[in-house]
């Protein structure tokens, strides 16, 4: 018996190295305490606080009521909307989500190869959609009637007849949404894989040439990648964040609802339930399933990168 | 000699393809970028025409008469609001400083110490951060309210401050490229006797000028664009992007003052923009960090 626990600490004992780590690194959890009180309290606070809401019935008037499984299984079982929804949102993920993942870190490094005058300048073009006002943009180019610039084009070149409705024509309602998120995509993860390329030590290059890298490619290869995992998972990340819960974009330029529900996402019905109808409770628990597939898809993407780095 | 002869011929070529290369590079980037300005480039020709130009057939990609009636318009429309226009303005602009600086400072620390001390709790804390920007939810914006009615916080500066510095995104970001940086190097000054603050904020965040000023951008960005909602209330609270929205928002006839007013507020965050990446770009010419 005795025997048994040599070599093993006790609880106790465990307990009281854990503190001692702690109270050694006392600096490193000062020097984190801004950031993560502030988190804690507007964050996490609100968003655990959120969490049970998918199980109750919650008007935001009076106190929620717990109801089990019942929104899930309505959601499920009995909204027509929401499978709808899912498969539009799936859609516009895999549309936007992996090919603008791919330009982010294609434009990157392009722009990378480029005089840093030239860095500047394009880093901005691709940017700036990122920053600008899309309702606006958009509008004026997709508007239904003769002056949108869509439709004065193809009516001059003889393409069509009649001008096409691109925001409210169900045909097109979708096409035209992934047209604008696609072009408002090079965001954060784009910036942040700019940065990432701007922070390679360049000596690294040179040490490269000498041990025989020819061209770009082997560079982009060998060199680059290696070292731009971190970056990737972020843009990664932000990708999946971008592309799942779009929504605001589409709700803007086609309105809402779309018509035939042609543009509408999981996050519009989760607007939909609660901001129009007040049903706090079924909107939490819309929240919950895209978050279960975000964190899926997070897993499955950082499981493919690491493989792929390694 | 033949030799030396043919390795700088080889090495002409390939110099010869790296410029080649570079120009195909940039006719590739110019005529996307083209593509990708266009509707930015609509907005600003919508700004400045005028009304009787809204209606010819076919809409022309450049303006006859050019004008300044939209912005005038809009700012006559701003300084014709209940609260004076320079308080919007004030609003907006300390609002911003406020979340950029707090986040930026703030969020760098933590950032460091997540990518580079093991302490206890650190994974946890890690995964936290990233799992938490995957949740979204419209029930958060409730209860977030309902912990600032708590603290009191409701229709006061505070209310559209920290909800923005508690933003994990910044963080995410400083964290991926921090944990770049070497061990060695911080074990160096560690043994020279340097403490984490001084680690932190003199040898690490000099090397992590592009995610600095990346996150700078996007901090600014964020922090531009904060409306308060239902958070506030005091019309003199507001900040520039609900009252901007106002004055552009009556039908088709004020579309053009409507693009005036997105460009008014696209002006500030280009010009950070242009600062930030000018600096990242200087300063990554001459430094570097070796292992």
């Amino acid at each position: 018996m005795e025997s048994a626990q040599i070599g093993q600490r006790s609880k106790a004992e465990e307990r009281r190295m854990l503190w001692l780590q702690v109270k050694q690194n006392k600096e490193c959890y000062l020097m984190m305490a801004p950031f993560m009180l502030i988190f804690l309290v507007f964050t996490i606070i609100p968003v655990v606080m959120s969490l049970p809401m998918g199980f109750t019935d919650f008007d935001m008037v009076q106190l929620p009521k717990f109801v089990g499984l019942s929104n899930y299984t309505t959601l499920f079982l009995n909204d027509t909307i929401f499978i709808q929804s899912i498969r539009v949102t799936l859609v516009f993920a895999i549309f936007t989500g992996p090919l603008s993942y791919i330009l982010c870190f294609l434009l990157a490094w392009l722009i990378n190869e480029l005089h840093p005058k030239l860095k500047t300048i394009f880093t901005l073009i691709f940017y700036a959609p990122s920053m600008a006002n899309v309702y606006i943009s958009w509008q004026l180019i997709f508007s239904g009637d003769t002056y949108g610039y869509l439709n004065a084009l193809l009516l001059n070149l003889g393409l069509i007849t009649s001008p096409i409705q691109w925001l409210t024509d169900s045909n097109y309602i979708l096409g035209a949404v992934i047209v604008v998120q696609l072009w408002i995509s090079l965001g954060a993860g784009f910036l942040a894989l700019r940065a990432g390329f701007q922070n390679i030590d360049r000596s690294m290059y040179e040490a490269g040439a000498i041990e025989g890298i020819k061209n770009r490619w082997q560079e982009l290869l060998y060199i680059t990648i290696p070292s731009m995992g971190p970056q990737l998972m972020f843009a990664a990340v932000m990708q999946i964040v971008s592309s799942f819960t779009a929504g605001t974009v589409a709700q803007t330029l086609v309105g809402f609802p779309s018509t035939d529900y042609k543009a509408h996402t999981i996050m519009t019905h989760a607007y939909d339930y609660g901001w129009v109808r007040y049903e706090m409770g079924y909107a939490s628990a819309i929240c919950m399933i895209l978050f279960v597939v975000m964190l899926l898809c997070n897993k499955l993407i950082s499981k493919l990168l690491s493989n792929f780095m390694d | 000699m033949t030799r030396t002869i043919e390795t700088v011929k080889g090495s002409n070529k390939a110099v010869g393809n790296r410029l080649a290369g570079n120009v195909a590079i940039f006719a590739f980037l110019l005529i996307l970028g083209l593509f990708m300005l266009f509707p930015i480039y609509l907005m600003v020709i919508m700004s400045i025409k005028p009304v009787h130009e809204l209606f010819i057939f076919p809409p022309k990609l450049y303006v006859i008469d050019p004008t300044l009636d939209n912005f005038r318009d809009m700012f006559q429309t701003l300084s014709e609001m209940w609260v004076p226009f320079s308080r919007y303005v004030f609003n907006s602009v300390f609002v911003t400083i406020c979340v950029t600086v707090a986040q930026c400072v703030f969020a760098s620390m933590a950032a460091f110490v997540l990518a580079k001390c093991k302490i206890p709790g650190g994974s946890f804390l890690n995964k936290l951060i990233v799992t938490s920007l995957l949740y979204q939810s419209n029930v958060i914006y409730i209860m977030q309210y309902i912990v600032m009615a708590r603290l009191h916080m409701i229709n006061t500066y505070w209310a559209l401050i920290l909800p923005s510095v508690a933003s994990p995104m910044c963080l995410f970001l400083m964290r991926q490229s921090m944990s770049t940086v070497p061990d060695a190097m911080i074990e160096a000054a560690k043994v020279d006797g340097a403490n984490m603050f001084t680690i932190c904020w003199k040898i690490v965040m000099p090397n992590q000028k592009p995610a600095l000023m990346t996150m700078i951008i996007f901090a600014f960005q964020a922090a531009w664009n904060i409306q308060g909602g239902t958070l506030v209330y005091n019309e003199a609270l507001k900040t520039l992007p609900t009252v901007v929205a106002q004055a552009g928002s009556a039908g088709l006839a004020r579309m053009g003052v409507a693009a005036a007013g997105a460009i008014f507020m696209l002006v500030p965050p280009i010009l950070i923009f242009m600062l930030a990446q000018k600096n990242v770009i200087e300063t990554m010419a001459h430094s570097g960090i070796k292992d």
